[in-house]
């Protein structure tokens, strides 16, 4: 396999990273328009009631405030996926969470749109709310959605093998309930979007609309746009600024982007509405709290006979992409290992608290934690090395799974002896000094899903491409920079095709009205879609390059080769490959005796000095003779996932299918201090497969990225919740770790070669969060004996459990919870209900029944 | 409010600017100045994503009046490429992937440089300690430490070779 290339698998600076680095490159918020006004949104203080009536007219009198717009100024419900359409942009009815968007005012400024807000009335009936999902579950009546019966969004059954079998065979048996709270992407850049319609000049009145969104999903946010405004798509135009992380915060719409389109129809006039942090908070779309009831067993040779899970998700209070998270629990529970028996409960509960969405790692992440805690706990139990174990249950692909994924390139076993090795694993575990510990972990996830959201057979990618006179090459790709380095990838894959320069390629990207339509920045799919048509195009246009070039080398196309901005005449035919393979020797670039300005000139000189046929051409002197043939040279390239990919046919299917999987390996060392619970993670060792390293600097960024989110999740990072409220809606608070929390993580890559992925490579953004938290989890046990079954693990849970172990008093801080055998989700504080205060709970909630013990916090 | 007039001198030019008095530098510099490298991430003074150097001090540009900054020199993100060409800090940061999204990135920056000005040779636990002021979200802060160091040591290449 060949891989001699010049610009991919070399550490390349993002290039829009001079944006970035001098502060020039513009954000939503950073952008303004003449007569721009903002806007401000009104929030719902109950976690749920009925809006009975809405007086804005002492807001809309307030000098500054040009319009308000409320529920009724958009009627049409929406939602990101297909069968989840039942939110609207401002609450028409009812509103189902603290936070939910009531009323917008615009004005002049930002603090008379703010004084407005407290001019507008509304008058609720409030209603009795759900918080707990186990719980919500039981509802019989109030349902949150009213064709929700008990709640329950969706839920989900299915067996695959014979479990009962496996677990009849299994010489070993483990059962647990996990519990994994909830967590949010926060990323650095609050949500913004401008809004602003042109007036047709044909009709005289409002026309064409543009919004600029921070957003991962530009074309979902057309297509929403056009749903709920009314308005035809090509009517609309959404452009995608740079945008400050998303992470799957911004992979659907965010109610404030449609408000925004909304409040500039009504005040004929651009309105950007920015949230404040605590607003994204409450905006959120993040990993659902969860239950995971897993019940596995092993023989004693370590081979897993059979896999039971029941997942129960708090989803908050919209469908959301909750639908696709509670599948992916099931779909990616077993297809990491060679699993032959699995059963999988799902159920996607709904209860009054900002729906939760999709966050990196999606539905997989708090399973993989269950999962690869409880093989540990399995391999102490028949004295296996925990990375053994894993050894033991390897796929052998190219395989199908027992729920229909079909795996090709699987690098999981290099990824496991490489942490192993550079951990010191074989030398060092169980012999570090007291409350010291290495845990091992193991996660994957999709490139990209086989199967769209919006289901049709359109290709999930496609890239156009622009040579002209210039000698620039122009890539217009819809796929959306989010900091991934998608912008970097697409220059990288078109510049190695056609063999010149990375400076000669200009990234034009995610805008509907010029770039091709790409589904979005999410599930991980870019690199391996979107890459895939950028380098179809790029091949396309370099046919016509080389077919104009051999006119003038006089020989086959296939005998050029395209490299270091040159195109060259090859010793003999070598066939098609010549195409994606560059020159044996490299040779300094050959002056053409021409400055790149005069190319307009050069051409008619070219001719005249003609002397027959050469063996290499500038690439420059190789376009202006394509364009001489052709005109200006465009090409297309699209990608759509084979069919074989796309999973099988039970209900459900369509998650978890992708046409390639990343894996991860990582070893965990941490310390535990005894005394204060306080868990230190002094290095991760973190090994991905991800296909090929297009460019290694980005792809040890998002492993690193990666694992960070994960060990935040694991030790520090909590939703808290109080009777619907959100307690603690700031970066600090929520405990985002800072740079003194955070250790040092070691990429490795693992390169398996994927034979789809563009020049082989896979996704490298998602797959190493969720193995993260269950080696930290292990280390822990293997620091100081002890099983933590609930993230994070806080010193107050790490103490909590050393005192269980130890036979200790119970902590009060956790109200007498052991972490090592949660049972339920803790309301901080507890109920206000019961003490008259607070809103009033279902008639089923436990406040209702027996008065809260202890709760002091 | 009724505005006033002050004179604000930011990245070496002198500004007069008319300001309602409970204006943030932060709002004034975005809004006013089309300086919108300085960015707003957080409520409550948290993140850092504001950072600009008051008389070579990195503070939070959300915490402080405009109008309190008559007389101070003021260095925004801006301010920091030196005649049309990168600092090195800045072009360190793009070679070694400590900006994903950028979104933090100006802040650090600023951070970045109020450190190195006052120890131009920090230990590894003086940089966590120092940056420990902004917030990221993207990078686990692994490949700023790279870039940071990787400026360090080019400065010390220079300082000896100088000698």
């Amino acid at each position: 396999m060949n891989n001699n290339f010049s610009i991919i698998g070399k550490p390349t600076a993002m290039i829009d990273a001079a944006e970035k680095t001098t502060g020039a490159g513009k954000y939503t918020d950073d952008l303004s328009l003449p007569g721009m006004l903002i806007g401000k949104i009104l929030h719902s203080p109950y976690p749920h009631a009925r809006i009975k009536s809405i007086e804005t007219r002492r807001a809309e009198q307030l000098a500054g405030v040009v319009a308000v717009v409320i529920g009724k100024d958009a009627p049409t419900p929406f939602g990101i996926l297909p069968v989840g359409h039942d939110e609207h942009a401002l609450a028409f009815d009812k509103v189902r969470y603290v936070g939910d968007n009531v009323a917008c005012v615009v004005a002049t400024s930002e603090s008379i749109a703010e004084k407005a807000l407290e001019l507008i009335h509304v008058d609720y009936e409030v209603l009795p709310a759900y918080f707990d999902p186990e719980e919500s579950m039981k509802a019989q009546s109030d349902f949150i959605h009213a064709n929700k019966l008990q709640n329950i969004e969706k839920d989900y059954h299915h067996v695959f093998g014979d479990p009962e079998r496996g677990f009849a065979e299994a010489d070993e048996i483990a059962e647990a309930r996990f519990i994994a709270n909830e967590v949010t992407h926060a990323a650095m850049e609050p949500h913004s979007t401008l809004a602003s319609f042109e007036i047709d000049p044909r009709t005289g009145k409002s026309g064409r609309l543009t919004v600029w969104s921070s957003t991962q999903v530009p074309y979902y946010l057309q297509h929403k746009l056009s749903l709920v405004l009314e308005m035809p798509m090509q009517q609309i135009r959404v452009i995608k600024p740079l945008v400050g992380g998303g992470f799957g915060g911004k992979s659907e719409v965010i109610p404030l982007e449609i408000i925004a389109a909304i409040a500039a129809r009504k005040a004929k006039a651009p309105v950007k509405i920015t949230y404040t942090r605590e607003e994204v908070f409450w905006a959120h779309r993040g990993r659902p709290r969860t239950i995971i009831d897993l019940k596995t067993g092993v023989k004693r040779d370590g081979r897993i006979t059979a896999v039971k899970a029941r997942v129960i998700q708090d989803g908050g209070a919209y469908c959301s992409y909750g639908v696709v998270t509670i599948l992916y629990s099931g779909a990616l529970l077993g297809a990491l290992y060679d699993i032959p028996n699995i059963q999988y409960d799902g159920y996607r509960v709904l209860t009054n608290k900002p729906a939760c969405g999709a966050m990196r790692g999606h539905g997989t992440v708090n399973v993989r934690f269950a999962f690869e805690s409880q093989l540990d706990e399995l391999a102490t139990k028949i004295s296996m090395d925990p990375a053994e174990i894993r050894r033991h249950n390897l796929l052998k692909p190219p395989c199908i799974t027992v729920n229909s994924l079909r795996v090709q390139s699987y690098g999981l076993p290099e990824c496991i002896e490489e942490v192993v090795k550079r951990s010191g694993w074989n030398d060092r575990k169980g012999e570090l000094p007291k409350g010291r510990g290495l845990g091992i972990a193991c996660s994957h996830y999709v490139s990209g899903a086989a199967n769209s959201i919006i289901r049709s057979d359109m290709p999930h990618s496609t890239v156009n491409i622009k040579i002209d006179r210039d000698g620039g090459v122009v890539v217009y790709t819809g796929a959306s920079e989010i900091g991934q380095g998608s912008d970097t990838m697409t220059a990288q894959i078109a510049a190695e095709a056609l063999g010149c320069s990375l400076e000669r390629v200009h990234v034009i990207a995610a805008d509907t009205d010029l770039t091709p339509i790409d589904i979005g920045s999410y599930s991980s799919r870019v690199t391996f879609m979107a890459g895939n048509a950028t380098l179809r195009a790029a091949n396309e246009v370099k046919m016509l390059i080389a077919a104009a070039a051999a006119k003038k080398m006089g020989c086959a196309p296939e005998e050029l080769i395209f490299h270091d901005d040159a195109v060259r005449r090859s010793g003999a035919h070598v066939g098609a490959d010549a195409f994606v393979r560059p020159a044996e020797q490299s040779s300094a670039p050959t002056v053409s005796g021409r400055v790149e300005g005069q190319i307009l000139r050069g051409s008619l000189q070219q001719k005249r000095k003609d002397e027959g046929p050469k063996d290499k051409m500038t690439f420059e002197e190789a376009v202006v003779a394509a364009i001489d043939f052709h005109g200006a040279l465009t090409g297309t390239g699209s990608y759509a996932p084979p069919a074989e990919a796309r999973g099988g046919k039970h209900k459900g299917a369509g998650v978890g299918p992708s046409p390639a999987y990343s894996y991860s390996a990582q070893v965990a060392e941490v310390s535990v201090d005894e005394e204060t619970g306080e868990v230190t993670v002094h290095r991760v060792w973190a090994a991905h497969d991800c296909g090929r390293a297009l460019n290694p600097v980005s792809v040890e960024g998002q492993i690193i990225g990666s694992v960070w989110m994960g060990m935040g999740q694991a030790l520090t990072e909590e939703m808290v919740w109080k009777d619907g409220m959100l307690m603690n809606p700031g970066l600090l608070e929520y405990r985002s770790p800072s740079s003194i929390e955070s250790p040092t993580v070691e990429p490795i890559i693992v390169e398996s070669i994927d034979p789809e992925g563009p020049f082989g490579a896979k996704e490298c953004s998602e797959g190493s969060l969720a193995a993260t938290i269950p080696a930290i989890a292990n280390a822990i046990y293997d620091a100081v004996g002890v099983r933590l079954h609930e993230s994070p693990f806080t010193p107050e849970r790490v103490l909590a459990a050393l005192r269980a172990k130890n036979k200790n008093k119970a902590l009060n801080l956790t109200e007498g919870i052991d972490p090592t055998a949660p049972a339920r989700f803790r309301e901080h504080g507890g109920a206000l209900w019961h003490k008259g205060k607070g809103p009033e709970r279902h008639p089923l909630d436990p406040s209702r029944i027996a008065t809260q013990p202890g709760g002091a916090d | 409010m009724k505005k006033e007039l002050i004179q604000l001198r930011v990245n070496g030019r002198e500004h007069e600017l008319a300001i309602e008095p409970n204006a943030l530098l932060l709002d004034v510099l975005r809004t006013q100045l089309q300086f919108t490298g300085s960015k707003r991430g957080c409520d409550d003074s948290s993140c850092g994503a504001c950072t600009v150097l008051i008389d070579g001090v990195a503070m939070m540009s959300c915490t402080v009046l405009s109008a309190n900054c008559e007389g101070q020199e003021i260095t925004t993100i801006e301010g920091v490429t030196e005649h049309g060409s990168l600092a090195a800090i800045q072009k360190a940061y793009g070679d070694w992937g400590g900006a994903q999204c950028g979104y933090c990135t100006p802040g650090f920056i600023m951070t970045v440089r109020s450190l190195l000005a006052e120890n131009p040779d920090p230990s590894e636990n003086d940089i966590r300690n120092a940056l420990s002021s902004n917030l990221c979200r993207c990078t686990g802060y692994n490949q700023m430490y790279e870039a940071i160091r990787s400026v360090i040591d080019a400065e010390r290449k220079a300082l000896v070779a100088a000698k």
